[in-house]
């Protein structure tokens, strides 16, 4: 009983690390998420409100994928894009929303 | 720390904005009254001319610090070093006098000014460099010591002048006056601040061991020498670091945005001495 479960779980873990294996983040992926975070952030920058957390993660994700780490790099590239396009979407927001808080 | 300051301030900045009336017209006259009303009904014990004096018309204590620190003020070797560079003649002869009235002396109440030539604002700094490369020399680096020394000196020598700014029956100034007005209101970077968040909704109060200067009379102090950068800076250094302070990365000294804004707050202070160069900590 105890064998089959060790077995079951070695097949489990053996899969999984093949599946791992599998999703590694190659240079392609990182260009591809890059462009996707470097366009996000032409947009921030049309609005004019870049965010300093953007451009950093940016060049950390540059460092990263020049070190050959492309799975961090492209997590940090994914989370540029996401800071590019809040900073865009504040900006839209606050189009509107500015006068509201002229005093009156 | 200074985040969760930071957030903690947004929240009252929050809570602040029921004071605000939702009316969204907008002309320099109604807003200049509403502006001034603003402060002076919130602070009542402040004195209209001491609002130019930032934090320290907000806090005794820091104000007690100032005093001492001003018997011997920060600044003056850079006023003195503002006033040689402004009497040193250019290559051709002429002086930055020349560019000005009055030879330049007793004239910074008067900027920032709507210049109908070229539809733009132009502070004081961009007139120093305009009359720079009018006489063949190289503009200044917005940023740096030279400036700031220049404007530094030049600000001393209006002292107690009140802020003097007129927006000319022209469309386009008025235009510059409200995107002043915006840039001042809108939030911005990755903390969700704008100006006003600190300076309309939170003068007085401290971000870490800072206290928050009123917005009103806060162009007549500058340029200001600040102990945190151990030197005197100029308009565009302050609010770079503003921009910087709040997660967004800060546009080009001197773009149209900051002139905006100097030239929507310094209208908001006529009437206000000024009393730059300024000392901060």
């Amino acid at each position: 009983m105890r064998t089959r479960t060790i077995i079951r779980l070695a097949m489990v873990v053996s899969v999984a690390g093949f599946a791992g294996a599998a999703v590694a983040a190659t240079a392609d992926d990182f260009k591809v998420a890059y462009a996707k975070a470097e366009a996000a952030e032409k947009g921030a920058a049309a609005v004019k409100n870049r965010w300093i957390a953007t451009e950093a993660a940016l060049k950390k994700a540059k460092a990263e994928a020049d070190a050959g780490k492309f799975d961090d790099a492209v997590k940090l590239a994914q989370h540029a894009e996401a800071l590019a396009n809040a900073s865009t979407a504040q900006a839209r927001e606050q189009e509107k929303l500015w006068p509201d808080a002229v005093i009156r | 720390m200074l985040r969760k300051t930071l957030i903690a301030v947004a929240i009252l900045a929050g809570a602040a904005q029921p004071l605000l009336a939702a009316d969204k017209a907008s002309d320099p006259k109604a807003d200049f009254k509403a502006f001034r009303e603003y402060f002076t009904k919130r602070f009542p014990k402040v004195a209209l001319d001491d609002f130019v004096n930032g934090p320290y018309s907000m806090d005794a204590g820091l104000r007690k610090q100032w005093e001492a620190i001003d018997a011997f003020p920060p600044y003056d070797f850079v006023v003195d070093k503002g006033k040689q560079m402004f009497a040193a003649p250019f290559k051709n002869g002429k002086t930055y006098g020349d560019c000005f009235p009055n030879k330049g002396v007793g004239i910074r109440q008067d900027y920032p000014q709507f210049d109908a030539k070229s539809g733009q604002v132009i502070t004081l700094d961009v007139a120093l460099n305009n009359c720079r490369e009018a006489n063949g020399e190289k503009p200044f680096d917005y940023n740096k010591d030279d400036m700031a020394a220049l404007t530094a000196y030049m600000a001393f020598t209006s002292r107690g002048k009140p802020m003097n700014i007129t927006i000319p029956k022209d469309p386009r100034a008025l235009a510059a006056y409200k995107k002043g007005e915006e840039y001042f209101y809108t939030r911005r970077g990755q903390l969700n601040f704008s100006c006003a968040s600190c300076h309309v909704q939170n003068p007085g109060n401290h971000i870490r061991t800072e206290v928050l200067a009123p917005a009103l009379g806060i162009m007549n102090a500058m340029p200001i020498y600040r102990s945190t950068w151990g030197g005197m800076g100029t308009v565009s250094r302050r609010l770079r670091t503003c921009n910087s302070q709040v997660g967004a990365e800060p546009l080009p000294a001197e773009s149209d945005e900051y002139r905006n804004v100097e030239y929507y707050l310094s209208y908001m202070a006529n009437g206000l001495p000024i009393s730059g160069p300024g000392t901060r900590p």
